[in-house]
Order: structure tokens, then C-alpha cells, then sequence
């Protein structure tokens, strides 16, 4: 994307309706790693990829727990997600302190969705750099959740995002009817079956889950299951799974994320919706 | 509380940003917060409140049952010893899945009850399906009496909380003026808690929770007791009733009075 | 009755303003004891929850578990209770948000201690006592004054009968002033602590009103949390 003379301030509208630095923003989140969510009748899954940012140093949380009840998975500007984070914990908190009972998660995603698009208004402020992927059980059943910078959140069955995403996102499409139904395990095998086709091409070839480059995160929660991030030893035991069962996604074309940004069609027919939703559900 | 008079209405999170206000612009200071009167301490020189309930409601109470609860009430609301309003409900349907019992004060009543209904229309507003439980109401009540009692600006009540909770349980509370809370099968506030208590709990079966039709004959046979006995009482009562079909307002009932034993009391 | 106190003083008082009877504090009553063995701890407390001659309800747990190693007590006014718990509860998990790990025994002690003192001047009427396993594995019980003055022991009585208990722990398990021979008092089982805590709560119901309907007791270990429960008298 390059830059044009609409996209000197977030306020700034283009004659095709568009906001660019809002468009911007969007980008931010297809540079941070890949991450998955999904759900069946009774769990909701997130699965995510972190790669050190240099060898000196750890990989980032990608997965941050929120509540009992809920959690996030994140890609691209951590720092803002920390922010977010903060606010979703403390929001959490008080909600629990007053009424003793957990967010329901509709309700929250639809306060941060509005906290958020304040900040896509307002000279004196940026959108938050960070996509999101919201895992989440209340008295509605399990939720995942997919918030984006322009402040726009959908409910979905599966989805994912972070770079490298669409080959996930197909696979999650494809095998999209049998989650529903499928069992604890055989979600995450799918969860992980499915961001295999985020990872980069060198490290899919050395096929050694091992290597120390590439981590997978993986987080469940659900009924009579608070929010847990696996430990070691339970991960290696679902790559290990998800190894046996079926083929992964088919790994991305390099021009992947091109192909999903600036779509021929969709590229000077106005305002459009900055990212598909893999399957969103009815309200 | 000496030197600040605000010092109760610190935000939960210290050294932290209130939700909301991450992006303070102009500065890091942060905001004075702005209490609505009945929320502040009092000054120095005192602040003129409410010393006492003045319109009252006398006893409520509420039996847990297998498939719900009830809740019961006269339907008087008296001025000192004068009878004043006599027709009053004082058992109210919250929502589909709430009912509350007010005793104590009645403006107070009044006022908490129009600040629940506000919950509650804001719960229809989502339009998601999920509305308040009554464990959450309850927990909000003792958040809510609690702080009024800090700041010695009571809210003179003493509620009775019921309903059915999301996985179909039946819940009973007893929520009062400083914030304290407890659950059991039976509650009750005012006389009741002397007069209508024991007589539940003796027959409470130990092994099973009670039915509909025992609990509606003991709420019947309460309400007669009480009548009898409590002067700041009346003859007619209204019955709250949630279960899994929704909550409904039996009555007014009347008690079956009978005083031709009266003639028979001698000595006074 | 002001919190402020300034009645006392008749060069304060304003002609006009008056004050209201009302008292934010009330006992709830209730009893709990703690006893610290060498690598677990029992905690127990009665279920009655009353005012004055009212028994409110003969169920009420007083046992609040804040991690799966530590287990606060707490009696006295039960608005207070609820408040003070229910903040604990909080700081608890948002501690374990930032940190990324649960709060050790010794950590939750010293933070009830501040959070009792925060309210200095209008303090949580409560009597409190924690017990869990501590960072080196050894059962630990602290307790405290209203106010937030944290004292470590290996047990302790505390609520209503308190002082009715306490001199019972003192000899059955502190084995003061007993003649012993010169030997060493034995060491303390699981099983005793239990025993000696159910039999102090017995005792505690013949004599205090406000101790009385059913004894819950927590043993905590490092394997977790035990919970039983004992029937007192009802009366």
C-alpha cells in the first residue's frame, strides 16, 4: 500500500469513503504471527505461533488469559495489547467483584468495540495496532471472537488471523461443518493442523516441531474448564496428535497476504470491509 | 476520612488509568471524580441525613423450594403505628428469572427498585439473550447497601432476593441495610424472622428440599401467624412466585381470620 | 453514632445538625480455629451466622479459600467479612495476572495485613485468621486484629469463643505449662489436629450462642484442599 494525500490523519476521509491510516492499522495486525480460534458445542480453542524476535530473546506471549472465563490471542502491536488486555482484565475484575459471576463475553467484546472506535476518531489518537481473537464461555455456550484496529469484531465459528493466515483460514473453511461436533481433542489437532499452513516455508521443510525458531501456543477454555494455557508437556502431546491425524493446511503462497489486501475487485469499489470473517454466527 | 473526605470513592485500581481514560491527552493528572450528594462522607460539621426509616414495610419472607422460590408480603406499608397505605405490593418481579421482597423503608425501596428496573431495561438494550441472575442481583445489592452504610447514609432496607439461577437452581437471599448477605432455604426480614422462621424450619425435611404445594401451605400458615401476632401487619398479603416458567405475583390473598376464640380470653 | 467521633468534643458541635442513630457495624458471630502441623494446616470454623437472638441461617460457610494452599477465616461483622473477602479475592487474581503465578501464604498474610489497615479509622470489624502451607512446605497460621495486626503462630482461636478456645489449643497443643518429663511434646498429627478442633468447637456450643449448628474444616496440604464437616448442637 502506498501512501496517497487522504491518509495525512486518521480523521482524514478519501473520496472513495475510505479511512487509510485506519486501513493502516489493519496491516499492523497481518505482521504479527498467526493465530487460530475455534470453538465446538462445548470448548472454544485458540492456537498460536510465536517466533522469538531475535535469538537474544524469548518469543512474546501471543495468548494472554483475561478471566476464568476468557482469554485472548493476539498479532501484531503487543504493546497495544497489553493495553487492551489491562482494560479487558480490570473490566473482568470489577464485573466479577460486583456480581459475583463471570463478563459475558458478548457484552464485553461489544464495550471494547466501542473503546476502540473512539480512537479512529479522534485527531489525538491512534487505532490500537492489534488484531484479536477472543476465547470465551459464558451461559451462552463457547465464543471466539475476532476484534480488529478499525474496531469492527465479528462472532465466529473458526477464524484466524496474523500473517500467513489465509491458508488457515481455508483450511478452517473447508473442515468448517465438523467442528461443531468434534471432540475436545480433535479441535485442537484441527487447531494446529490449521495454523501449519501460517508457518514460513523453511520451517515447514525442516518438519521437526522442535526446532527452537517456532512455538505453539494452545489455550482452552470452556464448560467446567477455565481458561488454560497448556503446558509444555500437553503441547508436544497434541503437535504430536495432530501429526497423526490427516494433512495440514496447505502451506501459503508468498503472495498471500497481497491477494487478501488489495483484492482487483474490491480495490476502488468504496468503503470495504477490511478483513473476511471466516463464518461469522447470526446474533 | 479526616483529612479527605472523598476517601471512600477511590477508584478500585490505584496507579492505574479508570477504564475508559487511557489517553489523557493534556496531562496524567487525573480527574476528581464528581460523587453524586448521597455518595460523599460526611464534612466535617456533619451533613444532615435520614436517621431513621419513616414509611415502613414490616415482615417479608421467602422459602426455597425443589422447583423455585416464593416470596411473601403484606400488603402494608404503615407511618409509625398509623396503617397508612394499605395496599401496597411489596413483592416485586425483576425480570424472568428474579423476584424481591422489600421490608424497611419504602421510599428506600422504591428508589433501589427504580434503579434495578434501569438494570434491567439496559440488559434488554444488549438484545443478547442473557439477563440478570439473582445471585448477581444480590451480590450487587450488598455491593451497593454495603457502600451507603460506609458512608453512614444507610439505605434502610432489608430485602429478600429469589429466583432461578441459569443451570435451573432456585436461589433465596436475605440482603440487609449494611450490606450482609446470606442464603438459605428460608429468609425473612422484620417479625417474620421471629415468628415465621422457626415454623419453616421445623418442618424442613432433612433429606429433600421442600415442595410447591409445602412451601404455598406454609407461606399460607405464616402469613396467618404473623397476621395475628405482628401489629404493624394486615390481613392481606401477595406471594411472589419464580420458577421455571417465569415469575408471577399471586394474590392479594387475605388471611382466613377467625377470632371467635376472642370471646373466650378472659382477664383483660 | 459519627464515625468521626467529634461528638465528644461539645466545641465541635453545630446547633441544628443532628446524627444518626444508626451503627454500621453489628456482630454476626461465630467461631474459628487453626491449627499448623509440620506439613499441613487445619482451619475450621462454625456455619451459624446470627444477630442477637436471630439465627440468620445455620448453613453460612466462613471459610474462604483464596488459592489451593491458603484459606481465610473470618467472623465478626459479616458485611465486613463479605467486603474484605471479596477484595481479597480480587487482589488475589490480579496479582496472578501480573505476576504469572499464584500468591504464596506468606505474600496473601502480609497483603490481608495492609488491607485491614487501609481501614485504620473505619476498620473491617472482623476477626480473622489465614492458614496454608507456606514456601518451604511447612503448614502456617496467621492472625489478626481488626485493625491488621498480623501475628504468625502455629495455631489459633479466634471470633466469638475465641477466648474460650484458645486456652484449649493452648494446652492440647501448645502443651504449656504441662509437665512432660523433660521430654519432647510429640509431634503433631493430622488426624489430632482434626480431633482437637472438633472438640473445641463441641465445647465452644455448650457455652457461646452465637458458636454453634456445624463445624467445617479445611485441611490444606500440598496435595490441596480436604473439606469435612461435623454436626454440632442446634440450640
Amino acid at each position: 500500500m502506498f501512501r496517497n494525500q487522504y491518509d495525512s490523519d486518521v480523521t482524514v476521509w478519501s473520496p472513495q469513503g475510505r479511512l487509510h491510516q485506519v486501513e493502516y492499522a489493519m496491516e499492523a495486525v497481518k505482521l504479527g504471527t498467526a493465530t487460530v480460534g475455534l470453538k465446538n458445542r462445548d470448548v472454544a480453542v485458540l492456537v498460536a505461533l510465536s517466533k522469538p524476535s531475535s535469538e537474544l530473546s524469548a518469543s512474546q506471549r501471543k495468548i494472554i488469559p483475561i478471566d476464568d472465563h476468557l482469554g485472548i490471542s493476539i498479532a501484531g502491536i503487543t504493546a497495544d495489547a497489553r493495553v487492551i488486555s489491562r482494560y479487558l482484565r480490570s473490566e473482568c475484575l470489577s464485573y466479577k467483584h460486583s456480581y459475583g459471576s463471570a463478563y459475558p463475553v458478548s457484552r464485553l467484546i461489544t464495550n471494547l468495540g466501542n473503546k476502540m472506535q473512539t480512537t479512529t476518531q479522534r485527531y489525538d489518537r491512534r487505532p490500537y495496532g492489534v488484531g484479536l481473537l477472543v476465547g470465551g464461555y459464558d451461559e451462552k455456550g463457547p465464543h471466539i471472537y475476532q476484534v480488529t484496529p478499525s474496531a469492527t469484531f465479528y462472532n465466529c465459528k473458526a477464524n484466524s488471523i496474523g500473517s500467513r493466515s489465509q491458508s488457515a483460514r481455508t483450511y478452517l473453511e473447508r473442515n468448517l461443518d465438523k467442528f461443531l461436533n468434534s471432540s475436545n481433542e480433535q479441535l485442537i489437532c484441527d487447531g494446529i493442523q490449521a495454523i501449519h499452513g501460517s508457518l514460513p516455508t523453511d520451517e515447514l521443510q525442516s518438519n521437526n516441531e522442535d526446532a527452537p525458531q517456532l512455538n505453539i501456543t494452545i489455550a482452552i477454555v470452556g464448560k467446567d474448564q477455565p481458561f488454560k494455557i497448556l503446558n509444555e508437556l500437553e503441547t508436544k502431546k497434541y503437535l504430536s496428535m495432530a501429526k497423526l491425524k490427516g494433512t495440514p493446511a496447505e502451506p501459503s503462497r508468498p503472495d498471500d497476504d497481497e491477494a487478501s489486501t488489495s483484492r482487483p475487485d474490491q480495490a476502488d469499489s468504496g468503503p470495504r470491509d477490511p478483513e473476511v470473517a471466516v463464518a461469522t454466527e447470526e446474533l | 476520612m479526616l483529612n479527605n473526605y472523598n476517601s471512600m470513592a477511590q477508584p478500585l485500581w490505584q496507579n492505574g488509568p479508570t477504564p475508559g481514560a487511557f489517553y489523557n491527552f493534556t496531562g496524567g493528572q487525573q480527574q476528581t471524580q464528581k460523587l453524586p450528594k448521597e455518595l460523599t462522607t460526611a464534612g466535617p460539621f456533619g451533613t444532615k441525613r435520614s436517621t431513621s426509616s419513616i414509611t415502613t414495610g414490616s415482615s417479608v419472607l421467602g422459602i426455597r423450594y425443589d422447583g423455585g422460590v416464593m416470596i411473601a408480603a403484606d400488603t402494608l406499608v404503615s407511618y409509625g403505628s398509623l396503617a397508612r397505605y394499605q395496599n401496597i405490593d411489596r413483592v416485586f418481579p425483576i425480570n424472568k428469572s428474579i423476584i424481591l421482597g422489600g421490608g424497611g423503608d419504602f421510599a428506600d425501596i422504591q428508589s433501589i427498585k427504580r434503579t434495578i428496573d434501569q438494570k434491567m431495561i439496559e440488559d434488554q438494550c444488549y438484545a443478547d439473550g442473557i439477563s440478570m441472575k439473582p445471585k448477581a442481583l444480590s451480590s450487587w445489592l450488598t455491593r451497593v447497601l454495603y457502600n451507603r452504610r460506609s458512608r453512614m447514609n444507610p439505605l434502610y432496607i432489608d430485602v429478600v432476593v429469589g429466583g432461578i439461577e441459569q443451570d435451573g437452581t432456585p436461589f433465596l437471599a436475605n440482603v440487609d441495610l449494611r450490606g450482609r448477605a446470606h442464603e438459605d432455604y428460608v429468609v425473612a426480614t422484620g417479625f417474620a424472622r421471629h415468628l415465621a422462621l422457626p415454623l419453616v424450619r421445623e418442618r424442613k425435611p432433612k433429606d429433600r428440599d421442600f415442595t410447591a404445594e409445602e412451601a404455598s401451605e406454609l407461606i399460607r400458615k405464616c402469613m396467618e401467624v404473623l397476621y395475628y401476632r405482628d401489629t404493624r401487619n394486615m390481613a392481606q398479603y401477595t406471594v411472589g412466585v419464580c420458577n421455571a416458567t417465569g415469575t408471577t405475583i399471586d394474590g392479594p390473598c387475605k388471611v382466613s381470620e377467625n377470632w371467635s376464640f376472642a370471646a373466650t380470653i378472659k382477664g383483660y | 453514632m459519627s464515625s468521626l467521633g467529634f461528638e465528644q468534643f461539645p466545641d465541635y458541635q453545630v446547633p441544628g445538625v443532628s446524627h444518626a442513630d444508626f451503627s454500621p457495624y453489628e456482630s454476626n458471630g461465630g467461631s474459628i480455629v487453626a491449627i499448623a502441623g509440620e506439613d499441613f494446616v487445619v482451619i475450621a470454623a462454625d456455619t451459624r451466622l446470627s444477630s442477637g437472638y436471630n439465627i440468620h441461617t445455620r448453613t453460612q460457610s466462613k471459610l474462604f479459600p483464596l488459592s489451593n494452599k491458603t484459606v481465610l477465616a473470618s467472623t465478626g461483622c459479616w458485611c465486613d467479612t463479605l467486603s474484605l473477602t471479596g477484595l481479597m479475592k480480587v487482589r488475589m487474581q490480579s496479582y496472578e495476572h501480573t505476576h504469572l503465578k499464584t500468591m504464596t501464604t506468606d505474600a496473601v498474610a502480609q497483603m490481608l495485613s495492609i488491607t485491614m489497615y487501609n481501614r485504620r479509622f473505619f476498620p473491617y470489624y472482623v476477626s480473622n485468621i489465614l492458614a496454608g502451607i507456606d514456601k518451604d512446605g511447612k503448614g502456617v497460621v496467621f492472625s489478626y486484629d481488626p485493625i491488621g495486626h498480623c501475628e504468625r503462630a502455629t495455631y489459633r482461636a479466634g471470633g466469638t469463643a475465641g477466648s474460650l478456645l484458645q486456652p484449649v489449643l493452648d494446652n492440647q497443643i501448645g502443651y504449656k505449662n504441662m509437665n512432660l518429663n523433660g521430654e519432647e511434646p510429640p509431634v503433631l498429627t493430622k488426624e489430632r489436629a482434626v480431633a482437637v478442633a472438633s472438640d473445641t468447637f463441641i465445647s465452644a456450643a455448650e457455652r457461646d450462642i452465637y458458636t454453634g449448628d456445624s463445624v467445617l474444616i479445611n485441611i490444606i496440604t500440598a496435595d490441596g484442599i480436604e473439606t469435612k464437616e461435623l454436626q454440632l448442637r442446634q440450640d
